[in-house]
């Protein structure tokens, strides 16, 4: 037990001994400690280098707001930057590092910043690194090296992450007195209600004004909470989950809240669920989220051992941790006072309460008074002294506004100020919520006026701040609330507390100092090293928004996002300018409320489990014969499929030789296949498609161009009629999900006369193509008492061939030219199906072929791909398709705009085939084709869509886009590219039978 | 996220529907007909109001439906859900009514003096 502890304390276990590492060194705390409290009963002030200038910093705060005391919790993979030790429950051999200093915290050589902040004033960077431009490459290093807090886990992090869902009628946030009062006024009833409270244990403010001599009824504080709590124990209807701080506050009552699952564990536990996002959907809100104590903003203001007043109190008062032996207090309100009346009757020597306003006579000043406490009015701290820790302070008696000093500098030797600036009730949900806040000048608090939600405020996030006027306030807003859920029994009201004498707080945005102004070192953001100075720099410089203030400084943009600084930026600027603090209104209040680890935003969203992965039914034997895959929007293809020692190149060319010279087997299934079925389908077709769809007969395919109404390609397939109201359309892999959906939008939203049905069988079947002269000879093997013939089963035809008692349906269409036959079989036959293929094509050489050779094989027919060949600008007349377009129908989707003057027009990008005239040289698609090579910039007059190596040409060929290309046959252009010129000459896309003979064998 | 009546399943998640922009988009019956302006009206041109909105929604990651919403995307009230091919429903809201075009509640950034607002 250390001289800094406090003994008979219950919330830290002396029995229980943890072991601890700060910066590498061996420390002890308790059981109940925070790394904050444990560090400061170890005389550990120091705890953290500013961002800026490296100052020392030490903890200003013992919660959620804390600004300097920021670690790197643990190392390796479980590390985590940019911790608040104020609210890292301490566990056994817990490793926390101060972040921000080189080479040692005591020790930083980044200090030399401090000296040289003359050179660094607002906007620093902005006005610095702006010239000459070129240098810019080098600043950067330097900033980005010296820029940010913490370090990132370099490798895969262990833990786990849950999302939860949950719907209640009533959401409390807080459980400090006015959340627990109304917690248990609504849990008399029955309703379903969830309690949240961001600290490991009930009771918000309690715990720090535990030595109150306030009373509710006849209980103390704590004694008031203990019996609210048991009775809460008793009650089915209300959970409660502590250590989750409730972060976002979003649309129609949906919040979210992040639990620590194990804050008594830390990082160190593995594999069990680390956190959980709460996705809570209320039907009211009750805000319960207190309010922040402010810092005060004079000369020095951000040694150690300064620290906000009442967390000083929770330090002593709760962990027990003494952390003075000399203390002043510094406030411009009464609350302070309890804080010196704290640490008095815990024998620390208060030598002195400052405060900036006149004497008034007031309940706690009649106390501290009592006491034998010396307190200074009209005095104000303007000065410190103490390179790592405070050693003392300098007084001087000022004037009633509080922006002069008229008296001398009186110094008072300490080792420890707290300050008290006030209150800031915390609205950051309610603003979230879109609430709108109202100023109240008297204590220079915005609080919530409007709610936008179905919102309650209670307590002192409501800026209700005393303890009787709290216990009212709660009564009436939950009486009215359950009122609102029809619960209208008699509710009295169960505590009432009595009224105190209070003085008002005072305003004192900025304490003026002996020194120049330019001289002083004004702290108002802690965390992001903004002076008073920078602040008004910026507003003479001109910046008159609090919104362009606030980015030219970095004020309030650190991790902490302002929640101690953002008021006395306001009030320093309002005096500056002689504007209003209503009028100049408060940055944005945005989510998150405290930063959350993107472990837990991914939650079981990772890996595997990040999308869909959709798989064939032939995928198994796809791996067990070394296909590599390709993504297809969601779906694994069958790249390729490399032979012992083939690369990419080889087995390609293998795969499409073969294909042509005798048979290949390619894995469709993938492609988007829709049942269509009702009375109107032909005419539905005929109204989506460009080409005539009402005299399809019964047992036929067809190709069809699918447009936007802009008259731009959309998709392509073939439909094939299998009945007389019953067919079936093929989309491309990656449209189907999007054809599917706006064939239904025409259906129900533009055409609800028509009767037709679409139903995705996409994976209900899968499809195996056989191509190549000899895929007649395999489908006379599997089905040998069929009639293959090309007069019974001509191209673009269909049938259904009952196959060992599967009924197949088979299409003869082609995306390769060659003589193709598609067969589709039931999902769960596909794969015995795929496989009695190949043992039928072994004779004939059978090719499995991935998504490569397809490519190929499609391109060197002139086949385009949806996508590949169009990117949304494309007219089915630009892909030299004017066939399929007709001229005959009124009206398609599509038709009207295609011609629009745009799309008429001769000169747009065409489809055409390029040769390049060295024939082994291969094009990069997407490469830009010009005329002529001139000075930068060339006129460019086209690009490559499609390019490959066919082995069947014994060349490289390509497919373009070129401005009027239809018409330019055999001309000459050429592709710049980083270190050579290609010549190429514009062809036919359609390389290979352009006469379809072996299309129709 | 807000919470969607859809008019066959009941009220769910926005997860759960995609927005189909504008409603009462009604496709020309003779497209012939019409100069290139007045199918660039058709195909583009759309009203993007801070107020009220008739919108198509689809519960996609539902029924599939196909319904229209009447909302107020400067609050994101649901006033009214109605079907497809219904006439859109006379309603009043309260429009904007900051200088600025904020609505008269519920914007991030804003300054809580209404004597300003009456001034500007």
């Amino acid at each position: 037990m250390n001289s800094t502890r406090l003994t008979n304390n219950k919330n830290i276990d002396t029995n229980q001994k943890i072991s601890f590492y700060f910066d590498g060194k061996n420390y002890f705390g308790y059981k109940g400690d925070t790394l904050a409290s444990a560090l400061l009963a170890n005389k550990i002030h120091l705890v953290g280098r500013s961002f800026k200038y490296h100052r020392p910093r030490g903890f200003l705060s013992a919660g959620t707001e804390e600004p300097n005391g920021i670690v790197q919790l643990e190392n390796d993979n479980v590390t985590e930057p940019n911790r608040r030790a104020t609210e890292v429950l301490l566990y056994e051999g817990l490793r926390a590092t101060s972040q921000n200093r080189w080479p040692n915290i005591k020790f930083d050589f980044g200090a030399i910043n401090d000296f040289l902040s003359p050179f660094f004033p607002a906007g620093f960077y902005y006005k610095t690194f702006m010239w000459p431009p070129t240098f810019w490459k080098k600043y950067e290093f330097f900033i980005r090296h010296a820029a940010g807090l913490g370090k990132s886990p370099q490798t895969d992090d262990p833990h786990q992450y849950e999302h939860y869902h949950y719907h209640c009628d009533l959401l409390i946030v807080g459980s400090g007195i006015s959340g627990l009062y109304a917690a248990e006024m609504i849990a008399e009833k029955d309703l379903k209600v969830l309690l949240v409270e961001q600290e490991d244990e009930l009771g918000g403010s309690l715990l720090s004004d535990q030595n109150s001599e306030q009373k509710i009824n006849d209980l103390s504080l704590l004694k008031w909470k203990d019996k609210i709590l048991n009775n809460l124990k008793t009650k089915a209807n209300i959970k409660i989950i502590t250590s989750t701080t409730l972060f976002a506050y979003m649309h129609y009552n949906y919040l979210l809240a992040i639990q620590d699952m194990n804050p008594l564990d830390g990082l160190k536990k593995k594999n069990n669920i680390r956190q959980i996002i709460w996705k809570i959907r209320a039907k009211k809100v009750i805000l319960a989220t207190g309010s922040i104590e402010r810092p005060i903003t004079f000369d020095n203001n951000d040694r150690p051992g300064i620290m906000l007043a009442n967390s000083a109190s929770k330090f002593l008062n709760y962990y027990g941790v003494k952390l003075a032996s000399e203390l002043v207090v510094f406030t411009n309100n009464d609350s302070a006072y309890q804080t010196a009346i704290d640490f008095h009757k815990k024998g620390t020597n208060v030598k002195a309460v400052i405060d900036v306003r006149s004497y008034k006579e007031s309940d706690i000043i009649k106390k501290t008074e009592s006491l034998g406490i010396k307190i200074y009015y009209n005095y104000a701290v303007t000065n410190t002294s103490g390179r790592l820790k405070i050693k003392s302070v300098t007084i001087n008696k000022i004037d009633d506004s509080v922006k002069k000093i008229i008296g001398p500098s009186l110094k008072i030797k300490c080792d420890f100020l707290c300050v008290s600036g006030g209150w800031t009730p915390t609205v950051h949900l309610f603003t979230q919520s879109r609430g709108k806040l109202i100023y109240r000048n008297h204590d220079g608090a915005f609080i919530p006026n409007q709610p936008f939600q179905d919102t309650v405020s209670i307590g002192s996030c409501n800026g209700t701040f005393h303890l009787n006027e709290i216990l009212d306030e709660t009564y009436i807003k939950i009486k009215e609330i359950l009122i609102s859920f029809n619960n209208n029994a008699q509710i009295d009201q169960k505590y009432k507390s009595k009224t105190n004498i209070n003085n008002q707080h005072k305003h004192a945005w900025l304490i003026p100092s002996t020194k120049h102004f330019g001289k002083t070192k004004m702290f108002i953001d802690l965390q992001n090293d903004v002076t008073a100075k920078d602040i008004k720099v910026a507003l003479r410089e001109g910046f008159q928004s609090i919104e362009h203030v606030k980015r030219y400084t970095t004020t309030g943009m650190a991790t902490d996002q302002g929640k101690t600084s953002n008021i006395n930026a306001l009030g320093i600027i309002s005096d500056t300018t002689n504007r209003k603090i209503d009028d100049l209104g408060t940055t944005t209040f945005r989510l998150p409320y405290t930063p959350v680890t993107f472990g837990a935003l991914a939650g079981r969203h990772i890996k595997e489990f990040f999308d869909v992965e959709r798989k064939t039914p032939m995928h198994s034997w796809h791996i067990d014969n070394n296909a590599l895959f390709e993504d297809v929007g969601q779906w694994k293809r069958a790249w390729y499929y490399p032979k012992a020692d083939e690369n990419m190149n080889n087995a390609v060319n293998r795969e499409v030789k073969a294909t042509r010279d005798s048979l290949g087997i390619l894995d469709a299934s993938t492609l988007g296949k829709i049942d269509i079925k009702g009375r109107d389908v032909g005419e539905f077709l005929n109204r989506i498609y460009t080409n005539a769809w009402l005299k399809l007969e019964i047992g036929k395919c067809r190709y069809g161009i699918m447009l936007g109404d802009d008259g731009m390609v959309m998709d392509d397939g073939v439909t094939t009629r299998i009945d007389e109201n019953h067919y079936v359309m093929t989309t491309t892999t990656g449209n189907a999900a999007s054809v599917m959906s706006k064939l239904e939008d025409w259906l129900q939203t533009e055409w609800p006369e028509l009767q037709v049905y679409l139903t995705s069988i996409t994976e209900q079947f899968g499809t195996i193509s056989l191509n190549g002269p000899n895929a007649r000879k395999v489908m006379e093997k599997i089905s040998p008492s069929h009639d293959f013939s090309k007069e019974n089963f001509p191209h673009m035809s269909f049938q259904n061939i009952n196959i060992d008692n599967v009924s197949c349906r088979v299409m003869r269409i082609s995306f390769t030219g060659e003589l193709c036959y598609e067969i589709n079989v039931p999902s769960s036959y596909a794969n015995s199906f795929w496989k009695k293929c190949i043992k039928a094509g072994k004779e004939f050489n059978i090719t499995p072929y991935g998504t490569e050779a397809m490519h190929v094989l499609r391109a060197e027919k002139g086949f385009i791909i949806v996508g590949q060949e169009t990117d949304g600008s494309i007219t089915p007349i630009d892909l030299d398709m004017n066939w399929i377009v007709s001229k005959k129908k009124y009206d398609f989707i599509g038709k009207r705009a295609l011609y629009r003057s745009d799309t008429i027009k001769e000169d747009r990008k065409q489809l055409v085939g390029l040769l390049t005239k060295d024939s082994n040289e291969i094009l990069e698609e997407g490469a830009q084709l010009v005329e002529k090579e001139t000075t930068l910039p060339m006129a460019m007059v086209g690009h490559v869509t499609s390019s490959y190596y066919s082995p069947n040409l014994g060349r490289s060929f390509a497919l373009a886009l070129v401005k009027g290309g239809s018409n330019k046959k055999g001309f000459k252009l050429l592709a710049p590219m980083p270190n050579k010129t290609i010549e190429v000459e514009i062809t036919s896309p359609v390389f290979i039978d352009p006469s379809n003979e072996r299309l129709n064998t | 996220m807000f919470i969607i009546k859809c008019p066959y399943c009941g009220e769910r998640e926005q997860a759960e529907f995609t927005c189909g922009g504008e409603a009462h988009i009604i496709r020309p019956k003779n497209p012939p007909e019409l100069t290139d302006d007045q199918w660039a009206d058709y195909l583009f041109i759309r009203q993007n109001n801070k107020g009220l909105q008739l919108e198509r929604w689809n519960h996609f990651f539902g029924c599939r439906q196909w319904f229209n919403v009447a909302r107020n995307t400067a609050t994101d009230e649901i006033i009214k859900i109605y079907n497809m091919g219904e006439k859109a429903p006379i309603v009043e809201i309260e429009e904007p009514t900051t200088p600025s075009g904020e609505p008269s509640i519920g914007s991030g950034n804003f300054s809580t003096s209404t004597n300003t607002a009456k001034n500007k």
